[in-house]
């Protein structure tokens, strides 16, 4: 590990974004391959805690790429090659000691395409604090159920519909369904693949102002294709392009006032 | 409809259009005609084979019994009055039949004509008569109406299928026995009723007194023994393959080879059965056993590729979710992907069970093909299993085997049938929407 814990918790970056503040994940010169090609080029970024970080882009350009890093969901790709550092609360998650099923319990994911499992809501939600041991009694879980539904705001519109089917839902509560089964284990991070993406406008007004009440307990790194979904929900924005990132920086300076002209073009609709 | 502004509306075309549009329209008609005309064959075929089977089969599940009056006399059944099942059943129960018929036809007194009228009577209704005594030796002593299996010619006169206006001499029953017949028909001793002993009944030598149930039972310890191996052996390889085995050259060779034993001729499994399972482990010749180990090597292949497509279409998203929230490998197959997936997975291991039910070819060559009377009690004992009885009895002379054949194919139908419906059930049952 070539940064310590505490060299990394005080590792600011601030190469005129403003990102300052408690560093909750941060990577150092990530690479990611799929077989021969290199979806991420050298990324280095500090995620802070208690905070949205939003993460815009063309397609393909490794946004997700690199969210999935994060909690090791690319450990599940065969072809998938990951080099460099990332670390959580200063620890390389990538170490041998560390156990990439521990690991997701403290990074939680929410997903593109809502992808309830094919259960009751209850067992939606309670399938992660049973299978982490996080209840000894049933009535904790039902607590945890039930604490998880009101966080996600999914909790008085399916109260008495506990046992039904997670899928017999519409859209937008299906998501926030995945959200709350993501809360119930506790996680410290919470990474957001294009959440909205599959939601029609209402559904995805109720999932940001979630983002805004979550960001208070935890931190959330989401990955969004909409340029007005990242300035309304997000404190700091990364803009990646070709594996890179471009800028990173405070939401409302890269919105802006960018630094790099590619940021503009993006964000001013020039392509992508 | 609105008028369009244009002169021309929409669906007027130049006659070359037109007439381009019309031929399509004929190909389509044309196009449809030949799929109903080709279902309409099919069907017509199907029809005409279940047709046929079950017009020859219907007369097997009838069988003629003759109705006599057995006195069992203690001087030929115990002389000595020991009442010793040894001696029970050494008795001559044969002499008994014959009493009683020589009491019908006090006429017949010629050695020659006795036999004749004795072979009215199946050669087995002595064995039913032991049989009957050694349950109830209280029987000694007493007279009783008794209903014996009739002989297979008897059978067929009744049936119809032995023509009474042939000559003599090409007609396996004489003048003199049909009259016998007649006689006994007035008596009201002749009845052509439900044929049990085909449902109860192992192979025989007597057409009359031959049965599917040997077959029946046999072929159920062959395929529970195949069921018991092939599908934890199957599901448990085609997971491991599907979800954890790294993608490499191993891997590759091995799943081109499952793919190949699927497309193996299976008699060449039996000749494998034949040679491990016999010769190298020795195992016993004719047991369900080494019948359910070869039928196990036959239907590994089928298990493995279709359970490896149903674990294929269990959508990643579920695998994503499960693994997002932090289950590890091993929960997020036994918890999330196998149950999604078990409607295929049985669905495949009945239809490979069904297709192991109906397979001759590597039986005949682990001697499952043996001439059986006895039921099987467990899947060590000899048997066979039932189409090796349509084999068999497929190569019998007599007459009677005849219907006998068609209907062990009908009873197969029916096994096969009942396994197909169960695998739609299974299927609808644990499906899940989402």
């Amino acid at each position: 590990m070539a940064v310590s814990a505490e060299e990394s918790r005080d590792a600011v970056q601030d190469a005129g974004g403003g990102v300052t503040g408690e560093v909750k994940m941060a990577t150092r010169g990530l690479d990611v391959f799929y077989g021969e090609n290199q979806a991420l080029h050298g990324v280095d970024i500090d995620i802070l805690e208690s905070k949205v970080t939003a993460l815009i882009g063309p397609s393909g350009c490794g946004k997700s790429t690199f969210l999935r890093c994060l909690n090791r969901m690319n450990d599940i790709i065969e072809t998938c090659r990951v080099e460099g550092e990332v670390t959580f609360d200063g620890a390389d998650i990538y170490d041998r000691a560390i156990d990439p099923v521990q690991l997701r319990a403290r990074v939680g994911m929410v997903f593109q395409k809502p992808n309830p499992f094919p259960k009751s809501i209850y067992e939606n939600v309670a399938y992660g604090p049973k299978i982490h041991g996080l209840a000894n009694s049933t009535s904790e879980l039902d607590e945890i159920v039930e604490v998880s539904l009101k966080r996600a705001g999914l909790f008085d519109e399916v109260v008495d519909r506990m046992a039904e089917p997670g899928t017999s839902l519409s859209g937008g509560q299906q998501q926030r369904l995945c959200i709350a089964r993501a809360i119930a284990v506790s996680p410290e991070v919470i990474l957001m693949d294009e959440p909205c993406s599959a939601l029609d406008p209402i559904a995805t007004a109720r999932v940001e102002e979630l983002i805004d009440e979550l960001r208070a307990r935890y931190t959330i790194v989401i990955v969004t294709h909409n340029m007005q979904q990242a300035a309304r929900v997000s404190q700091f924005t990364a803009f990646f392009h070709l594996g890179e990132i471009i800028e990173y920086g405070k939401t409302e300076k890269i919105f802006t006032d960018p630094a790099e002209q590619k940021t503009q073009d993006y964000i001013t609709g020039r392509f992508g | 409809m609105t008028e369009r502004p244009t002169d021309a509306p929409l669906w007027q075309r130049s006659s070359g259009q037109l007439a381009r549009l019309k031929s399509r329209h004929r190909a389509e008609r044309r196009f449809k005609a030949y799929g109903i005309a080709a279902l309409v064959t099919a069907a017509g075929f199907l029809f005409l084979l279940l047709g046929g089977i079950a017009y020859k089969a219907h007369p097997a599940f009838l069988q003629t019994s003759i109705e006599l009056s057995v006195y069992f006399d203690p001087a030929v059944i115990d002389p000595e009055g020991t009442h010793e099942p040894e001696v029970l059943r050494r008795a001559d129960y044969g002499a008994l039949i014959s009493r009683s018929l020589a009491e019908l036809f006090p006429e017949v007194t010629e050695r020659k004509e006795k036999r004749a009228l004795q072979k009215l009577v199946s050669p087995s209704a002595r064995h039913e008569l032991r049989a009957l005594l050694l349950d109830d030796p209280g029987l000694i002593g007493r007279t009783e109406r008794i209903s014996f299996p009739a002989a297979s010619d008897l059978d067929m006169l009744i049936k119809g299928q032995i023509a009474r206006d042939v000559p003599e001499t090409e007609r396996r029953l004489s003048d003199r026995q049909i009259a016998w017949i007649d006689a006994l028909d007035e008596q009201g001793a002749i009845d052509l009723g439900f044929n049990h002993r085909f449902f109860t009944n192992a192979d025989s030598r007597y057409p009359e007194t031959a049965g599917i149930w040997g077959a029946v039972v046999g072929s159920f310890f062959t395929l529970l023994m195949t069921l018991v191996l092939a599908f934890p052996i199957g599901v448990a390889s085609a997971i491991y393959l599907e979800e954890f085995a790294p993608k490499n050259r191993w891997t590759d060779f091995i799943e081109v080879n499952v793919n190949n034993l699927a497309a193996v001729p299976s008699i060449i499994f039996g000749l494998l059965g034949l040679a491990i399972f016999l010769q190298v482990f020795e195992l016993p010749r004719s047991a369900p056993i080494v019948g359910g180990l070869t039928l196990m090597l036959m239907t590994l292949p089928t298990i493995i590729i279709t359970t490896r497509a149903a674990l294929g279409a269990v959508p990643p998203s579920i695998r994503e979710a499960a693994y997002g929230i932090g289950a590890s490998p091993m929960q997020v197959v036994t918890q999330h992907v196998l149950p999604l997936a078990l409607p295929g997975i049985l669905t495949g291991t009945i239809i490979g069970m069904a297709r192991a039910l109906g397979e001759t070819a590597p039986l005949l060559m682990i001697g499952m093909v043996a001439f059986i009377m006895e039921i099987p009690e467990g899947p060590f004992d000899p048997a066979t299993v039932l189409p090796v009885q349509v084999f068999l009895w497929a190569d019998r002379p007599e007459r009677g085997f005849l219907e006998k054949t068609s209907a062990a194919i009908i009873v197969l139908l029916v096994f096969l049938i009942a396994m197909n419906a169960i695998a739609i059930y299974l299927r609808k049952r644990f499906e899940k929407k989402w």
